[in-house]
């Protein structure tokens, strides 16, 4: 098992011509009002997940794996937008969104924002892969995050096992 | 003259009762028909998505000022509390205006998280229950409620077919029903998505117009059947809700009513209600005009007139 990881490995070290141009590590901050920011390991996620449409779809000149998307983005050609933030919006719910939402003509109606991208995408993935899926295996939480949860320094006092009804 | 006005007076007689006959049916038959304000706003809810994070009630514990908990909101060993000898999970209450549950369906390995809270009927029955008329159904979508003038009566929380509104039990004076509010003061009324919603990682809650949010669920049911159930659970429940619930399970392995009526709880009675004010209307006028026309020739005026009747 873990020579046929290494061998996929050394064969995707092999054909990482794609991925030469891409960063080693992407600081995520988009949660900073409640986390610490995330130092993502860019270069690991791209050994391990070896094909980049895993999680870049269609944009990065790879084709795409998925077949109900291969039906319209089957040319393999590398966008100008490839991060996840070009397409997928910080605010989901903005007004335009909720516009966007309305207009029918659309494909992509049903967009994820980009939490919900990120963590659809990659706690999917660390399911499936075993990594880590704990809250705060990714996201340190800062200490407004601390008080909104009502933890750490901010736990109630004198727990008690039953709540009242 | 005088045959010609009692003719005109019986054929409106007539009308009136044909109104009064008639009327039940008529309001049933319309009462269904309220299926929300066009523009009103709403969430999804994709229970394949929900990650049992409790976020959500993290955020509406700040967002509506409630008191601490009494365990920290990433504390999941609530998950496995359970009330009344293990028949009942966590409700909402006076200090948690939404709570999220874990289920074990029968045939699926992972177990799904719900999340609870007061989903907004397109026709409330709290709203219709309530006699000091404190409920109110804004054209955003959101059932609020105005505690100045509860009396804490509960009728609502009697109403309510989902057991949502909750009672300030704590307090002694001037206890009041307490539930959400779609965050409605501070956040929907100004255009922007509930505190839960915001939160939310994985993007299980997504706020819209309700019915961009029919389309963009049975969108998803289309693009992955085998994954969802084919229902939308609030699409039609006690005549819709303006928070709607997708899921991979079976709603009712994860708690869920699904024994609810399609139609408005209101409808049950609203043919009745419908009739009263008309009975009250019509009834006397037109059974004192019987009353007038049945004695018309007859004399009034005189002291011994029943004397006389009584005498043939």
């Amino acid at each position: 098992m873990r020579g046929v990881f290494l061998l996929l490995i050394s064969l995707l070290l092999a054909v990482n011509s794609y991925a030469m141009d891409s960063p080693e590590t992407v600081e995520i901050n988009a949660l900073a009002q409640y986390y610490e920011p995330v130092e993502f390991n860019h270069q690991l996620h791209v050994d391990v997940a070896g094909d980049c449409s895993v999680c870049h779809h269609h944009t990065t000149g790879t084709g795409t794996t998925d077949l109900y998307c291969s039906k319209c983005h089957s040319k393999f050609e590398e966008l100008v937008t490839v991060s996840c933030a070009d397409c997928h919006s910080a605010d989901p719910f903005s007004a335009e969104s909720i516009h966007r939402q309305s207009q029918q003509d659309l494909f992509h109606v049903d967009m994820n924002g980009l939490k919900g991208a990120y963590h659809q995408n990659c706690l999917g993935c660390h399911k499936e892969m075993d990594g880590p899926t704990g809250c705060q295996d990714c996201h340190t939480r800062n200490k407004a995050g601390d008080k909104l949860f009502h933890a750490g320094e901010f736990a109630p006092k004198a727990p008690e096992q039953a709540a009242s009804h | 003259m005088s045959n010609v006005s009692r003719r005109k007076f019986l054929a409106g007689g007539l009308a009136g009762g044909a109104a009064v006959m008639l009327a039940p049916a008529k309001k049933a038959l319309a009462a269904g028909s309220f299926t929300g304000f066009p523009d009103g706003m709403g969430v999804l809810v994709d229970l394949t998505r929900c990650v049992g994070c409790r976020s959500c009630e993290a955020a509406c514990n700040k967002e509506q000022q409630l008191p601490a908990p009494e365990l920290p909101f990433d504390d999941l060993s609530v998950f496995d509390q359970t009330f009344h000898h293990g028949t009942q999970k966590r409700r909402t209450t006076e200090d948690a205006y939404t709570v999220v549950n874990r289920y074990e369906p029968e045939n699926l390995d992972k177990p799904v998280y719900r999340k609870i809270q007061c989903n907004h009927c397109n026709e409330p029955s709290c709203l219709t229950s309530c006699f000091v008329n404190a409920y109110t159904k804004t054209p955003e979508g959101a059932v609020i409620y105005n505690s100045k003038v509860c009396v804490g009566c509960r009728t609502c929380m009697v109403a309510c077919p989902f057991h949502v509104p909750a009672y300030s039990y704590s307090k002694v004076l001037d206890p009041v029903v307490k539930k959400c509010i779609f965050c409605y003061e501070t956040r929907v009324k100004h255009g922007k998505p509930p505190a839960c919603v915001e939160i939310c990682p994985a993007q299980a809650l997504t706020f819209g117009k309700r019915k961009d949010l029919l389309k963009i669920a049975k969108m998803r049911i289309k693009k992955a059947p085998d994954k969802y159930q084919p229902e939308i659970y609030g699409e039609s429940e006690v005549g819709g809700t303006s928070w709607l619930y997708i899921s991979e399970a079976p709603f009712e392995q994860l708690g869920f009513d699904t024994t609810l009526q399609k139609e408005p709880i209101l409808d049950n009675v609203k043919g009745f209600l419908g009739m009263v004010p008309m009975v009250l209307a019509i009834w006397p006028a037109l059974f004192t005009g019987f009353h007038l026309l049945s004695t018309k020739h007859k004399d009034h005026g005189h002291d011994d007139s029943h004397v006389e009747e009584e005498e043939q």
